[in-house]
């Protein structure tokens, strides 16, 4: 019981450092000025078109599909899998769980094995890629190897280890409502538990930072009217 | 000729593999201490340059969304390692955007972020040296900033946004490039990059007039200072004298007489070129557009039209408004900067000038998309205009057009090799290497199609390929002006 509620403690921070990480630095890239009108073009002329180019940037990647076919399946392979292992997670969060997330439990659990052949491909091209072997970092592998550790741990009590799923639950349920359950005695959801943790905590100071990222590039979300609407902000405003 | 061999043109250009150091000892010449007072800023390298530098590292992360998101966000993906002319044509892989980035972005996660302060090793923080501003210099000053790579990032990032604010520490600490400085210091003494005097633009403009008389037989005007003029025409003062833009000139003043246009050239701004947007330099951008809204103002114009000019258009376009403007006291029926392009494709499209494509049977054509224009700017407020427009008039204008191969056109331009700040002599071997895939491009419609000519709307794209031609075997004078090729099919006369 001791662990289990260290454990649940250790969630709440990792939470809150998560929260509080992000939402800072959203908020920073949201007030530090963009002076000058800078989008790549061709750029959308109007509103409506900037949100449609960062749709296709978030659901296709479609700048990278342009870039690199390899790169872009490993890459799309990982995300798309993630989005659905994300989604079919909410059965731990919600009672009684929301019809959808029913409707793609049978895809979420083979979303792992996606997510593994994604990030296993990504991993490959640090080593056999010249140029990808040269722009990488000791950083850059270890987050490769923490998201691995996670979709394996994970894939692995889908498909492998048994774990008690209710039990899971009622931690999960009870961290929610401040009245802490015990956490089934597993070795690999521990280890699980503890990188998911792990990769909250790091999220803030990492490059995982490209997900809020994205919406404020300016060379993506600025309409191209620079004609038309003045455009002033920081020192451009002065 | 130099000491360095011109890359071999690839039947089937493939990703080459990377040397290391290949490009390490290449760096244009510092500025001496009156450019750099010039521009603003310290003669040499001051004596507390890290200091400095940090400072103003942390003062442009503040002021600039997009330096702190691309900054932050890179995940090394790779996408971009092999978009880059200069990686494609010299092999150092330190010219592979992501690594250029690195250089600037390794000293910020040092001084700036958790993981770098107290992770350096991991991430890969450096502290920063002299050998890493050295290496700044040498490294910042191989990007054109053509913004290729901003194309392919599947966050957007443009190197070229990191380069202007590494070039601009360098200038705040001292260690200045002289070819950009000296320019900018002659832009803000007399109007222009080439330091002409007013006595002496008037005469090269005279002159101009009688060839033009002497060639057509008409009285084609090429006006300075007129007053009332409706349209002011800014144009890179390269027109006035570098071949083949000159002959762009002669084009422009065909079809403003043709036309039936009222214009006039300011010998106060007599230069589109805003080489401050290559170093970065937000005072001496606004300082230098300022010279136009000026003029426009004295002379009383009612329209402002610029010339062929890639990085010109960019800061028209997409700056002049925030930097200079409202221009309210400019006619509003016409948008304000309009690009020369958009001028006479009007005018062909309202039938106010015809052409005869004959004239050019002897011309072969392929376009060459500029990358400030192409990735940088729009034309005729169409999605993708800034493509269509120029394509249009060299269709209308001859019988013979051909584009080169898709991955390298449009959106997906090469550089010259000589952009951003880098047509300078003592960058000769980086100017051939980087005009590599172009030239391989090209090399391609020259066999396949017998194209004889290529037509760029960029100031640094024609004298830079008239100057790398030759190392890749082609003739210097296939580079041409968009408005030479129309100027030679406008029908003139007529319209007296």
């Amino acid at each position: 019981m001791t662990l289990s509620v260290v454990y649940a403690l250790v969630f709440y921070a990792a939470v809150i450092i998560f929260a509080v990480g992000v939402g800072r630095k959203i908020y920073i890239y949201a007030q530090t000025p963009a002076p000058l009108k800078i989008p790549t073009a061709p750029a959308p002329l109007t509103r409506t078109g900037v949100v449609w180019r960062i749709l296709k940037e978030i659901t296709i990647f479609e700048s990278l599909f342009k870039s690199n076919k390899w790169i872009w399946i490993f890459g799309w392979l990982f995300h798309f899998g993630l989005l659905l292992v994300l989604l079919r997670h909410l059965r731990y969060f919600t009672e009684p769980v929301w019809f959808w997330v029913d409707l793609i439990q049978p895809f979420g659990k083979y979303a792992s094995l996606a997510m593994i052949a994604g990030l296993g491909g990504l991993w490959a091209r640090r080593f056999l890629v010249d140029r990808v072997r040269y722009i990488s970092s000791l950083s850059d592998h270890l987050m490769l190897v923490l998201l691995l550790a996670i979709a394996i741990s994970g894939a692995a009590m889908t498909f492998f280890v048994n774990v008690d799923i209710v039990g899971l639950k009622s931690f999960v349920m009870g961290m929610m409502y401040f009245d802490f359950q015990a956490l089934p005695s597993s070795v690999i959801l521990l280890i699980h538990l503890a990188m998911v943790m792990l990769l909250l905590v790091v999220f803030p100071v990492s490059k995982l930072l490209h997900a809020p990222g994205l919406f404020f590039a300016p060379t993506r979300n600025q309409v191209d009217d620079a004609r038309k609407k003045r455009h002033t902000q920081g020192w451009s405003a002065k | 000729m130099a000491d360095f061999e011109t890359p071999a043109l690839r039947e089937y250009p493939v990703i080459p593999v990377i040397v290391e150091g290949a490009m390490a000892h290449s760096s244009p010449y510092v500025a001496k201490p009156e450019h750099q007072e010039g521009v603003g800023f310290p003669g040499e390298l001051v004596e507390n340059w890290q200091e400095v530098a940090i400072k103003k590292l942390g003062e442009l992360v503040d002021g600039s969304r997009a330096l702190r998101v691309f900054l932050d966000t890179c995940v090394k993906c790779g996408a971009c390692t092999d978009k880059c002319h200069y990686y494609l044509g010299t092999q150092d892989p330190l010219n592979m955007p992501v690594a250029r980035q690195d250089l600037l972005r390794a000293v910020y996660r040092r001084y700036f972020t958790f993981a770098g302060k107290y992770f350096p090793k991991l991430v890969g923080a450096v502290d920063l040296t002299k050998e890493v501003l050295d290496q700044w210099y040498s490294y910042f000053h191989q990007c054109s900033q053509c913004r290729r790579c901003s194309v392919f990032c599947p966050y957007g990032i443009d190197t070229a946004e990191i380069s202007m604010a590494a070039r601009e520490i360098l200038d705040v600490v001292g260690v200045g490039q002289k070819y950009c400085n000296e320019i900018i210091t002659k832009l803000h003494k007399i109007g222009n990059n080439l330091g002409l005097p007013e006595k002496a633009l008037a005469n090269t403009l005279e002159g101009l007039e009688e060839d033009i008389k002497d060639d057509t037989g008409f009285d084609v005007r090429v006006p300075l200072d007129v007053k009332g003029a409706d349209v002011l025409l800014i144009t890179p003062s390269a027109d006035f004298f570098a071949e083949p833009h000159i002959d762009g000139l002669i084009g422009y003043a065909k079809v403003f007489h043709q036309a039936g246009i009222s214009w006039t050239v300011s010998s106060y701004a007599s230069e589109a070129a805003n080489f401050s947007m290559f170093i970065g330099s937000s005072d001496n951008l606004k300082k230098v557009a300022m010279r136009i809204r000026q003029a426009a103002l004295e002379l009383g114009v009612k329209r402002i039209v610029v010339g062929e000019c890639g990085h010109a258009w960019r800061v028209a376009y997409s700056f002049w408004n925030t930097l200079i403007g409202p221009f309210d006291f400019l006619d509003k029926d016409f948008p304000v900067p309009q690009h020369i392009v958009e001028v006479t494709h009007d005018l062909l499209q309202r039938g106010a000038i015809k052409l005869d494509k004959e004239a050019n049977d002897h011309r072969r054509i392929t376009f060459h998309d500029s990358c400030n224009v192409a990735r940088a700017s729009n034309m005729g407020n169409i999605p993708g205009g800034q493509f269509i427009l120029p394509r249009e008039l060299l269709k209308a204008s001859a019988n013979n057009f051909f584009d080169m191969a898709p991955e390298t056109i449009h959106q997906n331009t090469f550089c010259c090799g000589g952009g951003g700040g880098l047509l300078t002599d003592d960058l000769m071997e980086l100017r051939v290497k980087g005009a590599l895939p172009r030239m391989e491009a090209l090399h391609q419609v020259v066999s396949e199609h017998d194209v004889n000519t290529m037509v760029a709307i960029c100031a640094i794209c024609k004298t830079q390929f008239a100057k790398v031609m030759p190392y890749y075997d082609l003739p210097m004078s296939m580079i041409t002006s968009l408005h030479e090729v129309l100027g030679d099919a406008l029908i003139m006369g007529g319209n007296d």
